[in-house]
């Protein structure tokens, strides 16, 4: 397929991996740890566990999947709001297909629509609005989950209702914010992290300047990524050379799509509607402040927050989880002691575990099995092209 | 006299066939009485049109000494089909429902000969689109040459069914040497797929108009027992064949994978995918591995049988785009998994549910 083949090209992924294994021996000469890279993406996570680059990497670089899965971090409170909304008899709620199975304290929305809520899978906020217009008796309610990357469509479909009048359509608004997010887990002081993986996606609308803190503040390297198996290399070698460059800097990988500034269009759409929470509580992390987005008081009438009464309670994560470790790169998913017992993809319990993209879901998925052991066979007769 | 000439008038008319003037289903199509006779004429019997269904008693009968020609067991199945849209590019409900049974009779090697028609008919459903529904149905009965041999007609109220659900049953029989099952796969046995992966899957995504993407792409729905008699033909020890329908290529080898406690590697440079499929799953963050086929066949062979095999599929209409795309191993017994391009391992895991899309 034209512009993503080009990105799978095996010659040039052996290239960048023997520079990657030239670089990681070099950093951890003397050292007692690899080097610890985390990506952000819950994307990025997806990508290295769909195409096994973690099995290319050299056992000198780890990689660390952070917190960047907008539905894994969504805590059970704020699911336990959506699925009352939902429950309204007079509500049609619509949301991503990837949030319907996350559960809450009690149910998910999956099993919220078995039990008779109008429930009903979107591909874009525009289709939600679409259903209200087709609905003027109903209240159409779109669950507006994600990071800056959903956020402005969100903000441009607000815009929309608001030009054409529909006064039948609001939000659940539950965006979230990277920065924040990265600068919360650097102020630990168990992290151990050398450098970060970028997120491409939002930074397709934020740009790159916003992570200069990340490198002045925290001093470690940033390099924003694609999604293919030899952006994600790549970047993790541009990491790497500045590492051993002794340099801690902002720098794009993905520059076929991001700009130094982002998207104007989409950061002034959001800017119109959201406004910066005070603090908003991430599965795993706890509250972080200036984390998540709200609609302005100007938009309360496309507001669900304004417009229903919610029970807002807040849900503790279960003892047992060690999902926040896990997002923090200080424990990995099998030194859980519920990961792949009580905690499994069918009865998640911890955010890590939610959806495809959590590093819990991911190794569950991926990390089972061994090839060692099998006996190889003869060459194939004919892998006919 | 003129009469008397007129007392030798032929009395006797061939039955009446008074064409049904109804628009749509109402109950009364579903009460046993007139209205349902006459539904079930012009709408079933004279389009199915064949010896063993129009005595119109209440079971199909059939000769045991004829059954016993073609092989030794006889092989029964039964699927229910609940697709929306109803009508899709490259087939319908009706194609589909016949297809579908057929292929889940012929990959037990068995030959389909009947099948039967229930369907659950939503008050208010436009009876042309039954109409339609029942031609394709015969269309599909033609192509596969098998006959639709008994049915049963239920109505129900407005929202209690979504249009028109079809269950279709059916038998073959199974020929004589031929023991496919899904437990007997060895390590060394080589995997083959006859076209394709994802067409079907990806068309009723983009025909639910949710995407507004125009694509090519066309439903593979299509019967699969003629190309399966092909490769019996060269090859009676297949080791196990299935279509694969919900739950893709991904299900069907970690079905067989578990059944026989073995492992299953398959080579994605090896995977017949369309560019268009590809792109929805790009798009949406699916895997084409686990889209639904139609008309998609996935045997197992022993090695030494391989290139026979695949020569025999390419030669057939239906099996035109073969190929080999991967063997089974050792260990770990139960696993599959995908070698990429480059080189590493993937593991293709069963799915908790449908595979839904990813928002970032």
């Amino acid at each position: 397929m034209k512009y993503v083949t080009e990105y799978r090209d095996p010659e040039k992924i052996q290239g960048v991996l023997q520079e990657i294994t030239r670089l990681g021996e070099q950093l951890t000469t003397g050292k007692d740890r690899p080097v610890k890279l985390m990506e952000i993406c819950g994307g990025h996570t997806h990508a290295i566990f769909k195409y096994g680059l973690e099995e290319l990497l050299p056992p000198t670089i780890e990689m660390i999947h952070g917190p960047g899965c907008p539905v894994c971090i969504m805590p059970k409170g704020r699911l336990d709001d959506a699925i009352a909304i939902a429950e309204h008899p007079n509500v049609i709620f619509t949301t991503f297909g990837d949030a319907m199975r996350v559960p809450g304290s009690k149910h998910s929305l999956l099993q919220a629509k078995a039990k008779g809520a109008d429930i009903r899978m979107v591909y874009s906020p525009l289709d939600a609005l679409q259903i209200a217009k087709n609905h003027p008796d109903r209240e159409v309610v779109f669950f507006a989950i994600g990071f800056e990357t959903t956020a402005p469509s969100t903000a441009l479909t607000v815009l929309q209702a608001e030009s054409e009048g529909v006064p039948n359509f609001s939000l659940f608004c539950n965006h979230v914010l990277v920065v924040p997010a990265l600068e919360a887990l650097l102020s630990n002081p168990d992290l151990q992290l050398d450098g970060f993986i970028g997120p491409g996606h939002v930074s397709m609308v934020i740009g790159t300047e916003p992570y200069q803190a990340i490198a002045s503040t925290y001093h470690k390297p940033l390099v924003v990524a694609g999604f293919e198996p030899l952006d994600l290399l790549q970047s993790v070698w541009m990491v790497l050379q500045q590492l051993a460059e002794e340099r801690c800097e902002v720098e794009n990988q993905y520059a076929r799509f991001v700009q130094p500034h982002g998207n104007a269009v989409g950061l002034a759409a959001m800017q119109r509607v959201f406004e910066v929470r005070s603090a908003f509580e991430w599965r795993g992390l706890g509250d972080i402040p200036d984390s998540g987005l709200k609609m302005r008081p100007e938009y309360a009438q496309f507001d669900a927050e304004a417009k229903f009464i919610l029970p807002h309670r807040q849900v503790a994560d279960h003892k047992a989880c060690a999902c926040g470790d896990i997002l923090k790169g200080v424990k990995k998913p099998w030194d859980c002691k519920v990961f792949g017992t009580a905690c499994t993809p069918e009865h998640p319990i911890g955010a890590c575990m939610v959806s495809s993209e959590g590093a819990c879901a991911a190794y569950y998925k991926y990390g089972r099995f061994s090839l060692a052991k099998a006996t190889p066979n003869p060459p194939l007769p004919a892998l006919a092209k | 006299m003129n009469l008397i000439a007129n007392a030798n008038f032929d009395r006797s008319r061939p039955p009446r066939r008074i064409p049904l003037r109804d628009t749509e289903i109402t109950l009364a199509h579903g009460s046993g009485g007139k209205a349902m006779r006459d539904l079930i004429h012009d709408l079933f019997v004279s389009t199915f049109d064949n010896p063993a269904l129009s005595p119109l008693e209440d079971q199909a009968r059939f000769n045991l000494a004829d059954l016993m020609q073609l092989g030794d067991r006889l092989a029964l199945t039964t699927d229910s089909y609940v697709i929306d849209p109803l009508f899709f590019p490259g087939g319908d409900i009706g194609s589909l429902a016949v297809n579908g049974t057929v292929n889940d009779l012929a990959v037990s090697g068995a030959t389909p000969l009947y099948l039967t028609c229930s369907v659950i008919l939503e008050e208010g459903l436009a009876v042309e689109t039954l109409r339609q529904v029942a031609q394709s149905m015969q269309q599909a009965a033609i192509a596969a040459g098998v006959q639709i041999v008994t049915g049963d007609t239920k109505v129900v109220q407005r929202g209690a069914a979504d249009k028109l659900f079809i269950n279709t049953a059916g038998i073959g029989v199974i020929r004589r040497e031929v023991s496919t099952s899904a437990a007997q796969l060895q390590p060394g046995d080589v995997v083959l797929v006859n076209g394709t992966l994802g067409d079907h899957g990806a068309t009723i995504m983009l025909a639910r108009d949710e995407l507004a993407l125009s694509t090519p792409i066309q439903s593979d729905c299509q019967p699969l027992n003629g190309l399966i008699a092909a490769i019996l033909n060269v090859c009676p020890a297949v080791r196990a064949m299935r279509d694969a329908t919900r739950g893709g290529l991904a299900t069907v080898l970690n079905e067989f994978a578990t059944s026989s406690q073995v492992g299953i590697r398959i080579q994605e440079v090896a995977l017949p995918i369309r560019d268009e499929v590809n792109g929805v799953c790009e798009l949406l963050g699916l895997d084409p591995l686990y889209l639904a086929n139609e008309g998609k066949l996935v045997v197992v062979v022993p090695r030494s049988q391989a290139e026979t095999v695949l020569a025999a599929m390419q030669s057939h209409p239906a099996g035109a785009q073969s190929r080999i795309i991967g063997e089974v191993i050792t260990a770990p017994a139960g696993a599959v998994f995908l070698k990429t391009t480059f080189g590493t391992d993937r593991v293709i895991d069963l799915l908790v549910g449908d595979q839904l899309p990813r928002i970032c």
